[in-house]
């Protein structure tokens, strides 16, 4: 009987031991897939904060800019700056012929004639005189330079020539090839041209989307949240509601999109493309995550509080307003957040309603045409170009930080309104 | 002088009838107590005084509770100002999870009874000083309540309660929760509140009871079995039922 009881004994230790096991093993795989991701996602994406520059020098010409004797500012903007564009980019080999040079100038961005032209109207002295110019290295060639590109690879399968490749190596070996922060990785928008291409205009058009988004599901959702839960009678009717909002909140993100196309853009005639629509329809799918969260944080207030208020003589109202409401808001806020943040990484509906478009302007309001960090994520991830592989990469970087932030706010809130209640 | 007059309260719970022609009257100025096994429905009772039983959606009450001769069962009553006259303190202590000061001055501000900052500071420093608080607590009347002690939060609960000079306070078992050097703290103020106050106390304990009240109703089973002074319940009840419970032999 007592070795009955002590084999029971040793098989119930066992069976604990084995679920610390199991447990500590599913800890272990979730760690294990995040270190992956991050890792990849990080070892692909860094490189893309860097952009390779080529150092040219830059003789400017008046004559072949069509300038007169002490030209004005007007006539420094209006001067044609391709041809010295050109020639400076031929100088860098006296012997290339007409093919050759042309392969020169696509070894810097398109955007060179200008970055020309901005060195002069900032320093209007230069004018016949030679400069060392600092010019935008072709997406290639910057992918050359980070160690990215397949060099060895027969000439006819890659995009960069054995000429160009020459030209280069001779500017790396002079010391005339620079690696500097990409800062127009934060203050361009899209361009078809990786070398160009920035976050600026997904990243205001997230940042109004979720705003828009806020603005409308934050009330609608607390108020709903607070009527069913402290006002509304209990019956068949309310439990049909509670059900519906439920099923709301598992209805695959598309749907809303298709509801945003076929409501807000087709019969309302909103604007399309824009963070407004985006955010309307981003408002729908975190309504019910937040009425859900609101709701359950409203049910977890001790309900003696409640009768304490009522005792007192506090109507209904204000026992819901002076204590149950900000006795609940830490959870709703909680709850807000991670339906925003769902709202933040969504993709499908936005495609839908047309943020999906190629947009080179950065939005100045909900209003104007924008695109969103998911949605330009799904647009460079698209693209041929060696160049995107790495703005993918950084762009999730971004999206990611948005997040840790936009959750650290949250926690901060949260914080400071539950260090005042207990 | 009767304070409180019930007649033939009946208290539904959905379909099940909770309270049976409960008729029981409550004298001016005097601590009643109501005693008897759990379930009975004492406090059921005590709930329908300040109509608290109202938040419970499948809870009905019938009868006429006239109160200074007012029926507050009627459709006239404004139960808010009801729950002005007659203040609750309930089984386990629940300050708000606000300040002291906050706590005490709530009632106050919801009813507008204080026209300035000094008023309602003497409002509190009145409630808690009867509530035999204030020396504990007055210098920390802007830390959050929940942090007294048990016996502190009960009492915290009865400044909070008198904060709006009720006629009446009900006490559903204020001491179930406290130990008993707290529970002697909070008998001996209930002795001082009957000065101004008509207080109806729902106690599990027979010895409470004997020791604070000078009524005493016996109730069994959703029935008022026996109603009368203390001393006669306790020493010469007429019902044998309530001998049997007074004497420990059922309950």
């Amino acid at each position: 009987m007592n070795k009955n009881k002590e084999q029971l004994l040793n098989k119930r230790y066992k069976a604990e031991q084995r679920f610390r096991l199991y447990g500590q093993s599913a800890i272990f795989m979730a760690l294990l897939f995040l270190t992956i991701f991050i890792f990849k996602i990080f070892s692909t994406g860094y490189s893309a904060f860097q952009k390779t520059w080529l150092i040219v020098p830059v003789t400017f010409d008046p004559e072949l800019m069509m300038l007169e004797q002490n030209p004005s500012k007007e006539d420094i903007q209006d001067a044609d700056y391709y041809d010295i564009a050109l020639k400076s980019m031929a100088d860098l080999d006296l012997n290339a012929n007409e093919d050759q040079e042309n392969e020169l100038k696509r070894m810097v961005s398109y955007f060179f004639e200008k970055e020309i032209k901005n060195e002069l109207l900032n320093d209007p002295n230069l004018i016949g005189k030679t400069k060392e110019v600092y010019l935008t290295a072709s997406d290639d060639l910057d992918q050359v330079f980070k160690g990215n590109y397949p060099r060895d690879l027969p000439e006819d399968q890659r995009r960069v020539s054995d000429y160009q490749l020459k030209i280069f190596d001779q500017l790396v070996v002079n010391g005339k090839v620079e690696s500097k922060f990409n800062i127009s990785f934060f203050t361009n928008a899209d361009s078809r041209e990786a070398e160009l291409a920035g976050i600026a205009s997904s990243f205001m058009g997230s940042i109004f989307s979720i705003l828009v988004c806020l603005m409308i599901a934050f009330p609608v959702a607390v108020l709903a949240a607070i009527y069913l839960e402290e006002f509304a009678p209990k019956n068949r009717f309310t439990d049909f509601i509670e059900v519906n909002i439920n099923n709301l909140a598992a209805v695959p993100s598309i749907v809303f999109g298709l509801l945003g196309l076929g409501v807000l853009l087709a019969i309302f005639q909103l604007p399309r493309s824009t963070p407004l629509v985006g955010g309307i329809t981003l408002s729908l799918m975190t309504l019910p995550t937040i009425i859900i969260a609101a709701r359950a944080s409203l049910k977890a207030v001790p309900p003696s509080i409640r009768e304490a208020a009522l005792a007192m003589g506090a109507s209904r109202m204000q026992t819901t307003m002076h204590h149950t409401v900000p006795l609940s808001m830490p959870g709703t806020l909680s709850g807000t957040i991670i339906g925003l943040a769902q709202a933040l990484g969504e993709t499908a509906p936005l495609i839908l309603i047309g943020m999906v478009a190629f947009v080179n302007t950065i939005p100045g309001s909900p209003m104007d045409p924008a695109a969103s960090l998911p949605v330009q994520i799904y647009i460079w991830a698209e693209s041929a170009e060696r160049g995107f592989v790495e703005k993918v990469s950084a762009c999730i970087m971004v999206l990611l930080g948005f997040l840790i932030t936009m959750n650290l706010f949250a926690q901060i809130i949260r914080h400071k309104f539950e260090k005042k209640w207990s | 002088m009767i304070k409180i007059k019930a007649k033939d309260v009946d208290v539904f719970y959905g379909k099940k009838q909770a309270l049976f022609n409960i008729s029981l009257d409550i004298e001016e100025k005097q601590v009643t107590a109501l005693i008897g096994p759990s379930g009975c429905g004492k406090s059921t009772f005590l709930r329908c005084l300040n109509r608290m039983n109202d938040v419970i959606d499948i809870c009905s009450v019938k009868g006429e509770i006239l109160i200074n001769d007012f029926n507050i069962n009627d459709k006239s009553c404004d139960v808010v100002r009801l729950r002005e006259k007659i203040g609750m303190v309930f089984q386990k202590p629940n300050p708000f999870p606000k300040t002291l000061y906050e706590n005490v001055s709530y009632g106050p501000t919801i009813h507008g009874m204080a026209q300035s900052k000094q008023e309602m500071d003497e409002i509190v420093e009145t409630s808690l000083k009867k509530a035999a608080l204030w020396e504990e607590v007055k210098d920390r009347l802007h830390e959050p309540g929940t942090g007294l002690s048990g016996g502190q939060q009960q009492r915290l609960c009865i400044a909070r309660a008198i904060s709006v000079r009720p006629e009446v306070i009900l006490m559903d078992e204020p001491c179930s929760a406290l130990d008993p050097i707290a529970t002697a703290q909070i008998e001996e103020l209930i002795d001082e509140l009957k000065k101004e106050h008509t207080i109806i106390i729902v106690t599990h304990s027979m010895a409470q009871a004997a020791r604070v009240s000078q009524n005493t109703g016996f109730f069994h089973l959703g029935q008022l079995i026996e109603h009368g002074s203390t001393d006669k319940i306790f020493k010469n009840p007429d019902n044998k039922k309530t001998q049997d419970y007074i004497t420990g032999r059922f309950g």
